[in-house]
């Protein structure tokens, strides 16, 4: 089977399963004991926040480690709104999940919450939060990528509009995190993850800059500054530090690498394969991700036969929604249903290889051309 | 989507798809805004269903189920294909995830459609029943059944 998922989580890099092994093995004091047996953890723990602080140009106390980016996500959203007591928060409507349904909740809980629009390339514009901002504003979340199309978002020109006005900004940085710089200049709150680093499920952070007042949502020991009761995961806190440290090292050449794989694929489906459309923007957009559409066959069906062909990728057509809906992306996109419905999502990541590249290439368009032949609509 | 192996086994090579150039009955059924849309052609010879065709826009189980759709209801009288079942379809294909149920439902409209095109064209007496199940088909305004 080749890989073409990486969009929704990568497999762990053996440099950081080595890593957490001791943190499984001899190394599994609790870091908040006192005895000799917690000493290494809590080094650990605190070496691993230094290093992935630095790599965002933070300071360790900014960092917060959590369980998910579902988690750092609901924790900025639901934090702030919880501190604040009351307000009107600004969301956008390309948001993953978690965020918009987070905010949905607070819609539901006594907050004012508004969706902002996007282009039909996926992007927010800037003038379209300085517009919708209110005297009783209190936060505006822009994720950094999309996790769907793979639009750049212009998070440090609706930063600067947050920092101007007063009003926090959050960013889900998820699908960007050590493949693309990001600048926090004007970022008060930044979501990072590490199973789609080549890190471990089971850990994230949730960057919080000095100052910032936030509610936690965890209570109990107290760990992570109050901020986040729980004893620290942490051998997946190390590997989520060695993720970080070879991600970032190898952030320049990888992406380079990678944009040329990405602009071979769009280039090659979207000229030789009729009726073959990118969805987003061509250029604004992350090294790794592809998402194309193809008239007149629906996405699950493409998906289920590149799976026969050993070749894994995802898609978000309403036929394989579990409620049968369209992508909120795509729809926010303008794009109308039938064109969403052939939409699929391919991405990349550090172990394609152009072979690989080259294979799905020569399957993609077979598939399309089966799915036609079946189909009323040629 | 946990699709059984009957149904893997008929979305990778479907049976009988492709048009009847000639055919005696057509039925279109759902649309691409939903997601789903059939055709299906039949070729009926002294009532019995002679050649019967598909082709089928949607996902995994809409294939699928058009293909064994067609495997049902060839050779048979038309009057035992419109006794084919949402079930029989179901049955044949093993097992289908209950949110596709509406694909099963979505083929055997596309087979009575297709005989009512028939009946129709060829000033045949149609039941009070067929007649019916035909009005409900082109009235239908939501997607998913």
């Amino acid at each position: 089977m080749i890989y073409f998922d990486y969009a929704a989580t990568t497999p762990v890099d053996k440099r950081v399963i080595k890593s957490m092994i001791p943190f499984l093995n001899e190394k599994f004091g609790n870091p908040s004991s006192m005895h000799s047996f917690s000493s290494d953890t809590k080094k650990a723990l605190e070496k691993s926040r230094s290093i992935i602080a630095k790599a965002i140009k933070a300071n360790p106390e900014e960092i917060v480690f959590t369980s998910s980016a579902t988690e750092s996500n609901n924790m900025a959203l639901k934090g702030i709104a919880f501190a604040k007591k009351s307000g009107h928060i600004l969301v956008s409507s390309i948001e993953h999940d978690c965020v918009l349904n987070a905010a949905k909740w607070l819609g539901k809980n006594g907050f004012e919450v508004e969706f902002l629009p996007v282009d039909k390339y996926g992007i927010v514009d800037p003038k379209e939060v300085e517009k919708r901002i209110k005297k009783n504003t209190i936060l505006v979340s822009v994720m950094h990528v999309n996790n769907e199309v793979g639009t750049i978002q212009p998070i440090e020109a609706i930063g600067k509009i947050c920092k101007k006005n007063n009003i926090y900004f959050h960013s889900d940085a998820a699908q960007s995190f050590s493949k693309t710089p990001i600048n926090i200049t004007n970022i008060d709150l930044l979501t990072i993850s590490s199973q789609k680093i080549y890190g471990p499920k089971g850990a994230a952070a949730l960057f919080i800059k000095d100052g910032v007042k936030i509610e936690p949502l965890l209570h109990g020991g107290g760990q992570e500054r109050g901020l986040r009761s729980s004893t620290e995961n942490v051998p997946a806190i190390v590997g989520f530090a060695k993720a970080t440290e070879i991600a970032i090292s190898t952030m320049d050449k990888e992406q380079e690498r990678l944009t040329k794989l990405r602009d071979k694929i769009i280039e090659k489906l979207t000229k030789e394969v009729p009726n073959c459309y990118l969805n987003g923007h061509k250029t604004k957009r992350i090294s790794n991700n592809i998402n194309v559409r193809f008239s007149h066959i629906e996405g699950e069906a493409i998906l289920f036969m590149l799976n026969s062909y050993g070749i894994a990728v995802s898609t978000a057509s309403a036929c394989s929604s579990p409620k049968l809906e369209p992508s909120h992306v795509l729809s926010a996109m303008g794009l109308k249903q039938e064109e969403a419905h052939g939409s699929i999502r391919i991405s990349l990541g550090r172990m394609t290889k152009e072979s690989e590249v080259n294979y799905l290439l020569k399957v993609l368009p077979e598939v399309v051309k089966k799915l036609r032949d079946i189909s009323p609509h040629k | 989507m946990n699709y059984s192996k009957e149904v893997l086994k008929h979305f990778s090579k479907p049976h009988n798809y492709g048009k009847i150039d000639n055919y005696d009955g057509l039925g279109r059924v759902g649309n691409m805004a939903c997601g789903d849309e059939m055709f299906v052609y039949i070729k009926v010879k002294d009532n019995i269903i002679k050649d019967i065709k598909f082709e089928t826009f949607g996902c995994v189980a809409a294939i699928a189920t058009s293909s064994v759709l067609t495997d049902l209801a060839k050779k048979k009288t038309i009057e035992d294909a419109l006794k084919i079942t949402r079930q029989d379809v179901v049955d044949a294909l093993e097992t289908l995830p209950p949110i596709k149920i509406h694909c099963s439902v979505l083929a055997i409209d596309a087979l009575s459609e297709a005989v009512y095109n028939y009946y129709t064209k060829n000033k045949l007496p149609i039941s009070k029943e067929l007649e019916e199940k035909h009005n409900q088909i082109i009235k239908r305004e939501s997607c998913h059944l």
